[in-house]
């Protein structure tokens, strides 16, 4: 494995405005070509991040966790009570020494600094500072539902994290509203892909398939705050199995209720596992009617899974994969935006109907 | 009677499709190409959470020793080979589930051995999982393994897929091709059978296909009407290193052309499949070889070149001749060049030349396809005072910088209408995220999943060597020594005696 160094060129201006950030880069951009052709930028997207002044370093770390899937520009928008004048500066990172007859991929950065009162019309700053043929990822981590709305007509894809609201039915809501307008890349969604692949993979071989229709219960353990995660799992069961959703029942720690399968009804349980310290599931066990069982946990070194089969015999065994940490959940949103996943508004709306 | 076995409606959506249950066999676990891409392979796969559900993992070679000491040099392999960082504890757990057979390929007390060992993994889970044995092997043992899994009846499991992977060389020849063909299909059915080229799983090969058949705009032009001619490289800056046991045997025609080159050119060639199955894709790139004229052994001194590197200035660095490597006999008539004009006789390609060419210790790495389209019929502008208008090409680039150059010509900015050729390009590195997964990654998983869409059938093969066979039967016959062309450069003069009049080799 090999790192390779980066420089950053940088450019910084108080008061400024958005066509003085834009001219900073094209002129960084100028510079750095005309020292070695081979510099060229990278053009895959802009993501604009809307966040509070004093929480910019946590997402500025979360930001530099996500690795190789980077925006191609970031745009990080800092909110900071009394502000009235914009302060910017711009980076241009450029690998130390390219190879002879490669091109060597630039990517660009842009901090501004903005005040609360900027929000109602912020596309009018970002604009100019984005690459207009790329997609536009916008993503707003402190709230700031205002900021999203303003840069509605930029945004092809609204980044969120659904268990990031405290109020689950909200959240869900708000998701709803946002898909209507932009495609809606959301980290508790992709938190649970792991998931959703291993239960997939356990009833695809043609023996187990038919095992699908017998469903008879299904029990999802989770992080204290991932409450929707847990239930749009439940959801995308739901939707993808021609279950018909109804409203389950809140519980002190968590919803349990009965979902109607063609065949027989399925038992659900939500449960909230105060011993996950990382965000998403912890768990699924699903049983069929003829007494078969799997259950997924988190185990080292992937998950652990264990069958109970039709007969009674059990066996458990680790299905590999390694953690992807919430940088890498966030890389990977980053990098979903350029791809479209039919299964999550449909789970979303059986999440929704589901709700206490 | 036939049951039929419901969808799965889980998988929609998701971009990692399920792989059932699965014992990978490796033959030849101690070999080098085992431990430098299959096992980091299969761990990368790991990591990802793309293996099976369940995956086991037996290696096979005639080295005596145990489960934990196999275990232990898979795991540094990995470790030194892998092209991510390794988490302790998923090659922990990988870990638990590797055996190791040792013994000697015609003995049959190791089938035996291998299939306690398989069937011991089946009674682990209580079910019979997939079978997929990966023939990693020098290729004169392919028959014997395969002949010897027949008869241990190895071939097939009951409730269960088995499958076979073979690495290439497949065959030396037509004759030992078309054998080993017949020895595997007597063991195998087809569709059991995945012989494997690995260039095909590298993603910009694939690209190729994707560039044709998702981009409405090429297609009007491509074909015998605008195409002037193709032009096909493969070529590496290095000599053949340690390599020459294997290379002096085989030679450039053999190594590069009968499979990588000539599948980039099935793949330019293609018409579009009605749909991207294994079978679909595969009848139209067997239709392409199928037009490939066969050189008769008198046409081939007229469409093919072949020479050796000789001493030279290479990367700043004096370096040997080929007959002066180590190991390399000194009267070898082995190519390390190889140049070919071929024609595709069907509607859509004749007249067209296909030039290729493959070298090794040329003046720079790349393999690329440039497509030069034909120059326009009149031209109304001045040429004087420019380097005048160039045909447009278009070049496909696979590696190591993969992208896509247009040229065109424009106009050199001033009072007078000059024209000089610009490049359009695109690179893949700036307009993607994601890192391309290891050929072997890609065609690992797809042998497991059943999905041969990116390897060879036996038309295929049988097809390629139909092509390379007369070449191969005139060379042997013609005496050295062969032409020299200094290590450095572009390669010898002779080439240039395939092209055309108004054709051109591109520079390298």
């Amino acid at each position: 494995m090999t790192t390779e160094l980066m420089h950053e060129d940088r450019w910084s201006e108080q008061n400024t405005t958005p066509s003085a950030i834009e001219a900073a880069l094209r002129d960084m951009l100028r510079v750095r070509h005309a020292a070695n052709e081979a510099y060229v930028p990278a053009r895959v997207l802009n993501l604009v991040v809307v966040v509070d002044r004093e929480w910019r370093g946590e997402i500025a770390n979360r930001l530099e966790d996500v690795g190789r899937y980077n925006a191609s520009r970031t745009v990080l928008c800092t909110v900071e009570a009394g502000r009235s004048t914009l302060d910017a500066h711009a980076s241009m990172a450029y690998p130390d020494d390219p190879s002879p007859g490669q091109p060597a991929v630039l990517t660009e950065g842009v901090e501004i600094a903005i005040g609360p009162q900027h929000l109602a019309a912020l596309d009018a700053i970002v604009d100019p500072v984005i690459v207009s043929e790329l997609m536009t990822v916008v993503w707003a981590p402190h709230g700031h539902a205002d900021a999203i709305d303003a840069l509605d007509r930029l945004a092809h894809v609204v980044l969120l994290d659904s268990s990031e609201d405290f109020e689950i039915g909200e959240a869900l809501a708000r998701v709803s509203t946002l898909a209507e307008r932009a495609y809606v890349v959301d980290l508790s969604w992709l938190r649970s892909v792991p998931w959703r692949e291993r239960v997939c993979a356990s009833f695809d071989p043609p023996a187990e398939r038919p095992s699908l229709a017998k469903i008879s219960a299904v029990t999802v353990r989770h992080h204290p705050e991932s409450g929707a995660a847990a239930l749009m799992f439940l959801g995308w069961l739901a939707s993808r199995l021609g279950w018909d959703p109804s409203r389950l029942v809140g519980r002190g720690d968590g919803m349990s209720g009965k979902l109607h399968a063609r065949r027989q009804d399925v038992a659900v349980t939500l449960q909230s596992e105060p011993r996950q310290s990382v965000p998403g599931l912890a768990g699924v066990t699903i049983e069929t009617a003829d007494g078969g069982s799997i259950a997924l946990d988190r185990g080292p070194g992937g998950l652990t899974a264990h069958r109970r089969l039709r007969d009674g015999r059990d066996s458990e065994w680790t299905v590999l994969g390694a953690s992807r940490g919430e940088g890498g959940i966030l890389g990977e949103g980053v990098r979903q935006a350029l791809l479209r996943d039919p299964t999550y508004r449909p789970a979303v709306e059986a999440a929704k109907a589901m709700l206490p | 009677m036939a049951t039929t076995v419901p969808e799965n409606p889980l998988m929609q959506g998701l971009e990692r499709l399920p792989v059932h249950p699965t014992t990978l066999v490796i033959f030849g676990a101690t070999g080098d190409l085992t431990h430098r891409k299959l096992l980091p392979a299969i761990y990368n796969l790991a990591h990802e959470g793309a293996l099976p559900e369940r995956f086991n993992l037996i290696g096979v070679a005639r080295r005596d020793k145990e489960d934990s000491d196999f275990a232990g040099e898979s795991r540094e392999s990995i470790e030194k080979f892998s092209r991510r960082e390794t988490k302790p504890e998923v090659l922990d757990a990988f870990m638990k589930n590797v055996r190791y057979v040792p013994g000697v390929f015609d003995d049959p007390e190791v089938y035996r051995e291998l299939s306690e060992a398989l069937d011991a993994f089946d009674a682990e889970a209580g079910t019979p999982l997939n079978r997929v044995f990966y023939l990693s092997t020098a290729p004169e043992f392919f028959p014997e393994i395969v002949g010897q899994l027949g008869q241990a009846g190895l071939n097939k499991a009951e409730g269960a897929e088995t499958r076979c992977v073979i690495e290439k060389p497949f065959g030396y020849d037509l004759d030992s091709a078309r054998r080993l063909n017949t020895e595997v299909l007597g063991v195998f059915r087809e569709r059991q059978v995945f012989r494997i080229d690995h260039y095909l799983g590298k993603e910009t090969v694939q690209n190729v296909m994707a560039f044709r058949f998702a981009n409405a705009m090429f297609e009007p032009v491509w074909n015998r009407n605008f195409i002037d001619c193709v032009q096909i490289t493969a070529s590496e800056d290095l000599g053949i290193g340690t390599r020459a046991g294997y290379y002096d045997g085989a030679g450039a025609l053999r190594d590069l052309v009968q499979n990588h080159m000539l599948q980039l050119l099935t793949l330019i060639c293609m018409e579009p499949p009605t749909s991207f199955t294994a079978d679909r894709v595969r009848d139209e790139k067997a239709k392409v070889i199928e037009a490939i004229s066969p050189p008769t052994v008198d046409d081939v001194p007229h469409m093919a070149v072949r020479a050796q590197y000789g001493s030279g200035a290479s990367g700043g660095e004096q370096v040997r001749g080929y007959l002066e490597e180590d190991d390399v006999p000194p009267e070898s008539t082995t190519e390390t060049y190889a140049a070919l004009r071929l024609h595709v006789s069907n509607w859509r390609w004749a007249g067209v030349p296909f030039y290729l060419r493959t070298g090794k210790r040329l003046a720079r790495k790349v393999t690329e396809i440039a497509v030069q389209l034909k120059p326009v019929p009149h031209l109304a502008f001045q040429q004087a005072g420019s380097v005048g208008v160039q045909p447009n090409q278009l070049v496909l680039t696979v590696q190591p910088d993969e992208g896509v150059s247009l040229s065109l010509g424009a106009k050199i900015p001033g009072a007078s209408m000059r024209i000089r050729p610009v490049n359009m390009e695109f690179h893949y590195g700036t307009t993607f995220l994601s890192q391309s997964p290891e050929a072997y990654e890609r065609l690992i998983l797809d042998a497991m999943r059943g999905d041969a869409t990116l390897f060879t059938r036996n038309d295929e093969v049988d097809g390629l060597w139909q092509v390379i066979d007369p070449i191969l039967e005139s060379w042997k016959n013609t005496p050295g020594p062969l032409p020299q062309y200094p290590a450095g450069s572009a390669g010898p003069e002779e080439a240039n005696a395939l092209l055309a009049a108004g054709h051109h080799w591109r520079s390298l």
